[in-house]
């Protein structure tokens, strides 16, 4: 089941640059939240922060507490937090020397499991949460590089559901791919969300107003407006969030 | 493919076919009035009136949020500007029915004439209201296109009323006041069917980007 997550008081630098200035937030368990912007207001970072990915970059530094569950993510090892914190990137990134099932038990296989046996139990559910199965099921050999751009999308979301995570991260999940194969990423959210806590991170804010269930607005490191997404595409409360919804900037 | 917008599309015929029966219910209830001249059965049918009205806020509010947040396009939404226009008709049809239990309120029994032209107008423009519906429902352009000839029914029978009552009136100007809301009843059940075309137009637009009268 996914969990809740409670920001409070994030503040996040790359060097001198502040990129985050104080978000307070409430993400909801096994919704569906997107984070909307433009360019450099610190969505990325913010997603980032989350799973402490941030703070590995060189002269980064993070301020304030998430708390996951009721437990701060910075008690924990960054190792760890990143089992129940799972994140798929902009751009496709199957391992490029591994096969399709390689790929999906690569994390398992890394956090000790060996079991042939259960290995490809884990590989057959996580690519069938991820809807890539009946695509894969009879070339599960071949190069994970062998699939298209959509479909290598997916692997990596099936990658990182094989070792359970309660949040998903997603990064732009679907900019780099073609219209259909973004549809199938989003019908894919919709339905992974039952199970999972997602963050999504998107410039397309028309995909934000199809899949979220909240819609946050970061404008220049700040959180301008966090609500239901239904209200924020309605009836935005913000002046600045209509300004950007509606195309009069960004 | 786009379960959200399939299942906000299906809430709209869902919504639209309630509205419908509402519809149908205030009118035979203020039909029914009307044949007894029943006056609390018409002050019923008058306070029914914001139940239509929700259900064309509804209809509003779900095709605002589909517009804002699944970006429709080509004929899904044209289906959902459609189902906008249908609902204002269907209010509109509500409207009319109460304004007959309205004129239930001044009518001086006994009636005039036996009402018989009158209740085939109300059950026939019921019938094309349902149709439209249908026609919307299944996205049926030869059940939409069928309301053009139902409605040109429903106006012979109009003018058949309006000749009759002229006759009365001029013979017996006793009758002169209940004629004339005998004849605004007429005209509201004709209003009626006008609309119940409408909900015909808008399935032929849905399937053709046509826009196509069917009233003339």
């Amino acid at each position: 089941m996914g969990q809740s997550l409670s920001i409070r008081q994030l503040e996040a630098w790359y060097g001198t640059n502040q990129t985050l200035k104080g978000i307070n937030m409430e993400i909801a368990a096994n919704q569906v939240t997107a984070i909307i912007g433009p360019s450099g207001c610190g969505k990325s970072t913010f997603v980032r922060c989350i799973n402490r990915m941030h703070e590995t970059l060189p002269g980064s530094k993070v301020k304030g507490e998430i708390i996951l569950n009721g437990e701060s993510i910075y008690g924990q090892d960054p190792v760890s937090l990143r089992k129940t914190v799972g994140m798929v990137f902009q751009k496709p990134n199957p391992f490029p020397s591994m096969t399709i099932f390689e790929n999906v038990v690569a994390g398992v296989k890394l956090n000790g499991m060996r079991n042939r046996q259960n290995l490809q139990t884990i590989a057959e559910k996580s690519l069938r949460m991820a809807a890539l199965w009946d695509e894969v099921k009879d070339r599960l050999n071949y190069s994970g590089m062998s699939l298209s751009g959509g479909q290598q999308q997916r692997l990596c979301i099936a990658r990182a559901l094989a070792v359970e995570p309660s949040v998903l991260l997603m990064d732009e999940p679907a900019s780099a791919l073609d219209p259909i194969a973004t549809m199938r990423i989003e019908e894919l959210v919709g339905q992974l969300k039952s199970e999972y806590t997602i963050v999504i991170v998107t410039h397309n804010m028309q995909q934000a107003a199809r899949i979220a269930d909240t819609t946050a607005f970061f404008l220049n490191g700040e959180l301008v407006e966090h609500g239901p997404t239904s209200e924020i595409f309605t009836n935005p409360r913000d002046k600045r969030t209509e300004d950007y919804i509606t195309g009069r900037f960004g | 493919m786009r379960q959200t917008l399939n299942e906000g599309q299906q809430v709209l015929t869902t919504l639209l076919k309630e509205m419908g029966e509402e519809v149908t219910r205030i009118l035979q209830g203020s039909m029914k009035a009307l044949y007894s001249l029943d006056r609390t059965q018409a002050e019923y049918w008058i306070s029914e009136d914001q139940k239509v009205n929700d259900y064309e806020r509804q209809v509003d509010d779900e095709c605002v949020l589909l517009i804002a947040t699944q970006q429709p396009v080509a004929k899904d939404l044209r289906k959902i500007i459609s189902a906008m226009k249908i609902s204002t008709d269907l209010e509109r049809m509500a409207d009319l029915a109460i304004d007959i239990a309205k004129i239930v309120r001044r009518i001086e029994g006994p009636l005039c004439k036996p009402l018989i032209d009158i209740p085939c107008m109300a059950e026939e423009a019921l019938k094309m209201m349902n149709q439209g519906l249908e026609a919307y429902s299944r996205e049926d352009m030869v059940l939409a296109q069928n309301l053009a000839e139902l409605d040109d029914a429903v106006d012979h029978l109009y003018n058949q009323v309006v000749r009759d009552l002229l006759i009365i009136m001029t013979q017996e100007p006793n009758n002169l006041d209940q004629g004339m809301h005998l004849t605004f009843v007429a005209r509201y059940l004709e209003r009626i069917a006008d609309h119940a075309t409408n909900i015909g137009e808008n399935v032929i637009y849905i399937a053709t980007a046509e826009r196509k009268d069917l009233n003339s």
